[in-house]
């Protein structure tokens, strides 16, 4: 029974996916339907200007993003777990949390209206594109670096840093050479977290975007309304084959700092 | 003054990016719409050197008063508990298979739930465009079975938009059910059934009773976003399912009636508040 309910929900996740890649091989110019193998649709989708120009724009929101989501959420989520009491504690953890339970279109909302009062206030942003992308999506990012972090933090003995102070070393040097390669692993899996996060909005980019910054979610998400199409399929086809390549390439890391750090959960 | 300084870039970017959003929004969901950039009046303004109140209630007021937005909130709330109930369905029987399967398979198996989640929220979404509409293999596969004699039009129908929401946010109810399932302590399983008790009442009387916090944070996972999302309804669902994410979009681009939209933010903020501090309480006590 037990076998039977992971097996059906596996296959009610992956089926579509599945198909969906299989059928991006298609030559048949409508979607799921199959005419020969045929690579027409990659080769369609490597002339086309505007996926390609928006698919630029995208990754390097999602990179510049994604840093600056792991610079601010690993400080967030080291002092939450290692600062101890600190004025504004519980107010700091609502902030650093909110993102995460806030509906899309509440934060894409919100953000938006905070851009276009500073615009009325300093002049700055002075248009809406690609960095008030970049901001909006570092918040979002940073909230789910800090608990990724926070999680690891929880997870090792702090008597691990205490003994190498006790040993005479400077509150740098402990950081430098205990904490940081305890929670390396947890900022990788954090910056790839925040990256695919940002790669994958549709909302929140909408809202605060301008016309100068049409990300590829946008792109996609208005050829959707028309309907699914062949090219729309091989895009699919390409992310997956990256986010799969990614996702390896992480659980690697992961398993090989596990096997170097004895004691750390 | 060293944790001053490591503390006061995020303290400072919380304050300027999820704080005062959040104080602006309410400020303008209290403001008068207006014809120009950007389309509303600030709630207070300057006169001579001092502030005046020109703000209204009157967004706020629409919301109680126009029965469209309360059917929409009611709406959203249903099609909210209703993917949540069934993601915890289907997610049961996977967080057991997952948390009984031998040690080494469990890492591999959550990987199998969680790598969907990682391969892009609108393919996936389009691919049930596919396979929904009249002539997809969904289609296809009830004419072949005998099922029904002509396709049935599913695509843009409410049973293709909780099958998206199911699709999408599954992997958030079999994560917390399993961690539960994990955490609980066989030998209560084992003193039960050493006592004489049948594996399903072992199920019903230890078991099930101890996932249930991991069953209710999963549900809560997938209700909160479910409730204010607006890219499943407009994708998979029927016109007509003018869900609260959707009814905000639409005042925002096409009517440009920002007040309003805020209004419906933070009234989407408001009916919110009780489930997001309940899974709060679960997440703080583990």
């Amino acid at each position: 029974m037990r076998r039977w309910g992971l097996a059906f929900g596996l296959g009610f996740l992956w089926a579509p996916i599945l198909l969906l890649v299989a059928y991006a091989f298609s030559a048949d110019r409508i979607p799921f339907q199959w005419g020969g193998f045929s690579l027409r649709w990659f080769a369609a989708l490597a002339e086309n200007e505007r996926m390609l120009e928006a698919a630029w724009l995208s990754l390097r929101i999602a990179a510049g993003s994604a840093t600056l989501a792991v610079l601010l959420g690993g400080l967030a989520g080291w002092a939450l777990s290692r600062l101890g009491p600190f004025r504004g504690r519980a107010l700091f953890g609502t902030l650093a949390g909110a993102p995460l339970v806030l509906p899309e279109v509440v934060t894409g909302l919100s953000l938006l209206l905070l851009f276009v009062a500073l615009q009325g206030v300093l002049g700055w942003p002075a248009n809406r594109g690609a960095l008030t992308v970049l901001l909006a999506h570092a918040t979002v990012g940073m909230a789910y670096v800090a608990v990724v972090v926070q999680a690891r933090l929880a997870g090792f003995d702090r008597s691990l840093e205490e003994a190498a102070a006790d040993l005479g070393a400077s509150p740098f040097t402990v950081f430098r050479t205990i904490t940081l390669p305890l929670i390396a692993p947890a900022l990788a899996a954090g910056w790839l977290l925040a990256f695919t996060l940002s790669l994958d909005d549709v909302v929140v980019a909408s809202f605060v975007s301008g016309p100068a910054g049409t990300t590829l979610p946008m792109l996609v998400f208005s050829a959707l309304r028309m309907g699914v199409t062949p090219e729309v399929n091989a895009l699919a086809a390409v992310i997956l084959a990256v986010v799969g390549l990614l996702v390896g390439l992480a659980g690697l890391i992961l398993q090989r700092s596990r096997r170097n750090l004895p004691g750390a959960g | 003054m060293r944790r001053l300084l490591l503390l006061a870039p995020p303290w400072l970017w919380l304050l300027l990016f999820v704080a005062a959003p959040v104080l602006i929004l309410l400020a303008i969901g209290l403001a008068e719409p207006a014809e120009g950039v950007p389309p509303f009046l600030p709630p207070i303004g300057w006169e001579a050197g001092h502030p005046v109140w020109q703000g209204s209630g009157a967004s706020l007021a629409t919301l109680t008063e126009d029965d469209w937005y309360a059917l929409a909130f009611l709406r959203s709330l249903r099609v909210a508990g209703m993917s949540a109930g069934l993601c915890l369905l289907l997610a049961y029987p996977m967080a057991l298979g997952i948390a009984r399967a031998r040690p080494s398979r469990r890492l591999p198996l959550l990987l199998l739930v969680l790598l969907p989640f990682w391969t892009g929220f609108l393919p996936r979404v389009g691919a049930w465009i596919g396979l929904l509409r009249d002539g997809g293999w969904v289609n296809g596969v009830l004419m072949g079975l005998g099922l029904v004699q002509e396709p049935v039009p599913l695509l843009y129908s409410d049973a293709a938009l909780l099958i998206g929401m199911v699709h999408a946010y599954l992997p958030f109810a079999v994560l917390p059910l399993t961690a539960a399932l994990l955490r609980l302590d066989p030998a209560l399983e084992e003193a039960a059934a050493d006592l004489g008790a049948s594996p399903f009442t072992v199920f019903r009387t230890v078991t099930f009773p101890l996932s249930l916090p991991g069953a209710a944070a999963g549900f809560l996972l997938v209700f909160i976003p479910a409730a204010g999302e607006f890219v499943i309804p407009s994708l998979l669902g029927p016109p007509e399912a003018q869900l609260v994410g959707r009814v905000l979009w639409d005042e925002f681009f096409q009517n440009r009636d920002w007040p309003l939209a805020s209004a419906l933010a933070v009234a989407l903020l408001v009916a919110l508040i009780l489930p997001i501090r309940l899974f709060q309480r679960l997440e703080a006590k583990p």
